[in-house]
């Protein structure tokens, strides 16, 4: 679970120069579409929100690129393919988590921001200390998503390229970290929309072949697909159709499931990489246009990972994959070899890749604007900077993150990819959206309800998180390894007993947020408070598409 | 249609105004009624569940039909209902929101012109 890339055995299946040529394809041809993108990127709107000129569809399109991470895609389809059902209740909290986007934020959001989560958050409050909080809870979700992706590409150069050495995948996080930093720079965000946007395409189709393959396989009866699943995976059988395998063991880990499930639900609509995408958009409309496009293509991919894991659990079976190079995350790749060979597995290995570079590239721009629009423009400059000042800080800071990016998945190489994405959705659910919708629709919220909230909500999910078991002290029955981050079984200093702080941190967030509103004496901006509420419903006012 | 505009409206000059307005309250009422139990009624939905998937193991393990469980129905039942709720959200809202939306946001804007 934590140290699988280490192992020193290559992988045996695939060519990797068909693999390396696959991919430099993809890269070269997503380069010269983000150079011809960067003509127009003019001014801020241009650099933060492509101008505002996305359609819905491209922009929901462009939202499923963003959303399907290398976790979700490796990630859910090698969890079903061990854990069976339980690697399917994932998927359904990622999809159903839309819902919340959709009814309650994408549009009056839309209306009310110009650029970031914090220019909605800071509306109708004071300034300065909403803005900085905002903006620092919006970093901490980008970099703990952005170590999950880089640790990501790490595991995957293992299993497609055959670099088993420490230095050669280090080596290789680097060039992924660079060519990121290279569409972020050059495209901002309307090149980074258009690397989605051609990733997500490639993903849905890839993955739609091979779902129609695994299923013409067993002549389009899903019920024969299972039970060969069942027939190739002695070890769970039946139970790999049900509840239970993963969370089901003891009173602990069902609570840990509730407690996922409601970070899941609930982190989505508070991910700051997401709600940016709602700028793009000319109008309101539009962005309801992008959530529902997001969701039909978010959802349909899910019933296709259905698929991909219960094949791969039947035709790779879970004793291959557990001995590959990358272990969970490696069943979709085995899959794609055993239906189609090398080419095959050279294609779903570049979108594989693909799919990291485009979720860093928009993280990485994501974190940029926050910064330099909320904490440089409007913090520490105090709105007293030209649009031309605060862009080139966003791509000072681009470069930045972009080492940090790289330097911390050199550093997280190795690391438990699920649970670093776990992380930035319980630190999204806990600190992000509680204020998010407070200051949407409860009138009396406050400065210091924002605060407590936010601060509060992000404090005790990392403060939980270090005190877990998912940091130390947790040891398999079976071998006596270590199942933590700190693989040393002497060093535990874990106190509680949960993987997920999503149940204990959410409610506290959001009783902060109250707490803090009804102690403190501040009165309610009435005039702003009319402005953001008409401007959220009506679009009056709103920031409007930028016409070259 | 900032040229229909009626001349008669010079006090709604501000937002305030426009926030007491029965036209605004009649449309954020009208958003309200619809997205408040939406919402509660795909959490409910959502959290039975997984409550079901965390504590009725028999219950969702039973097969209905080839080696399909009710767990697999219930899953996919969850994609059904998500999909379900986009579809008629976004037709009611293209109905019931946007002229009335459009129509208070020329007029805001054109006063502030």
């Amino acid at each position: 679970m934590s140290t699988p890339l280490l192992l020193p055995q290559a992988t045996d299946i695939g060519n990797p120069t068909v693999n390396v040529a696959i991919f430099a394809l993809f890269v070269v041809a997503t380069l010269a579409i983000v150079f011809r993108a960067s003509r127009n990127n003019r001014t801020a709107a241009d650099f933060y929100a492509g101008g505002r000129n996305f359609t819905g569809p491209q922009n929901g399109i462009a939202i499923a690129g963003d959303y399907l991470s290398a976790a979700s895609f490796l990630g859910i389809a090698g969890a079903i393919a061990i854990n069976g059902y339980d690697g399917f209740l994932y998927s359904i909290g990622f999809l159903v988590a839309w819902l919340v986007a959709l009814l309650l934020v994408a549009e009056l959001l839309r209306n009310t921001g110009r650029f970031t989560m914090a220019d909605v958050l800071s509306f109708r409050l004071k300034q300065r200390p909403v803005r900085m909080a905002a903006a620092i809870s919006t970093l901490g979700v980008c970099f703990f998503y952005l170590l999950a992706q880089m640790a990501g590409a790490g595991g995957l150069v293992a299993l497609l390229l055959g670099i088993d050495s420490r230095a050669g995948q280090s080596l290789v996080i680097a060039v992924v970290g660079i060519i990121m930093i290279t569409y972020v720079l050059v495209g901002g965000m309307k090149g980074t929309t258009w690397v989605q946007i051609i990733k997500a395409v490639l993903l849905v189709i890839g993955a739609g072949i091979m779902t129609l393959w695994v299923l013409a396989k067993y002549t389009f009866n899903l019920s024969g697909l299972l039970g060969a699943a069942v027939d190739k995976s002695p070890a769970a059988g039946e139970k790999l159709l049900s509840p239970g395998l993963q969370y089901g063991l003891t009173g602990v880990t069902k609570l840990d499931f509730i407690s996922l499930a409601l970070a899941l639900v609930l982190g989505t609509a508070g991910l700051p990489h997401v709600l940016m995408r709602f700028y793009t958009v000319p109008s309101s409309k539009e962005a309801r246009r992008s959530v529902s496009w997001a969701i039909w293509i978010i959802g349909i991919f899910y019933l296709f990972t259905l698929v991909l894991g219960y094949g791969a659990a039947a035709i790779v079976g879970p004793d291959a994959i557990k001995a590959a190079p990358g272990k969970a995350n490696s069943a979709a790749p085995l899959l794609a070899f055993e239906l189609g060979g090398e080419l095959l597995l050279g294609v779903i290995s570049a979108v594989a890749f693909a799919t990291i570079l485009a979720v860093v590239a928009g993280l990485t721009i994501t974190a940029s604007t926050s910064f330099a629009h909320d904490i440089y423009g409007q913090v520490i400059k105090k709105g007293q900077v030209n649009a031309d000042g605060e862009v080139r800080v966003a791509r000072i800071t681009a470069l930045v993150i972009g080492a940090v990016a790289i330097l911390g998945g050199i550093f997280a190489n190795g690391q438990n990819i699920a649970f670093l994405v776990a992380l930035a959705f319980a630190v999204a659910a806990s600190a992000n959206l509680p204020t998010i919708l407070y200051s949407l629709f409860w009138r009396r919220f406050n400065t210091r309800g924002a605060l407590w909230s936010i601060y509060g909500g992000l404090a005790a999910t990392i403060i939980l998180i270090a005190f877990s078991p998912v940091v130390s002290g947790k040891v398999d029955a079976k071998t006596g390894k270590s199942l933590s981050m700190i693989t040393d079984t002497g060093i535990d200093f874990h106190w509680f007993p949960l993987d997920n702080p999503g149940i204990v941190s959410i409610p506290l967030a959001f009783l902060l947020g109250w707490l803090g509103t009804v102690t403190s004496k501040e009165p309610v901006d009435v005039d702003k408070f009319a402005e953001m509420e008409v401007r959220s419903l009506t679009g009056a006012g709103a920031e409007k598409a930028v016409h070259h | 249609m900032s040229d229909t505009r009626p001349t008669g409206d010079q006090g709604l000059t501000t937002y305030r105004d426009v926030q007491v307005s029965p036209d605004f309250s009649e449309l954020r009422r009208r958003f309200r009624r619809f997205v408040f139990p939406m919402t509660g009624l795909f959490l409910v939905w959502y959290f039975l569940y997984v409550l079901l998937a965390d504590y009725a193991h028999d219950f969702m393990s039973q097969k209905v039909g080839g080696n399909i469980t009710v767990a697999l129905l219930f899953g996919l039942g969850q994609f059904v209902s998500t999909f379900a709720i986009t579809m008629i959200y976004v037709r009611w809202a293209d109905r019931r929101l946007d002229a009335d939306a459009d129509r208070m946001r020329r007029l805001i804007e054109g006063e502030h012109e």
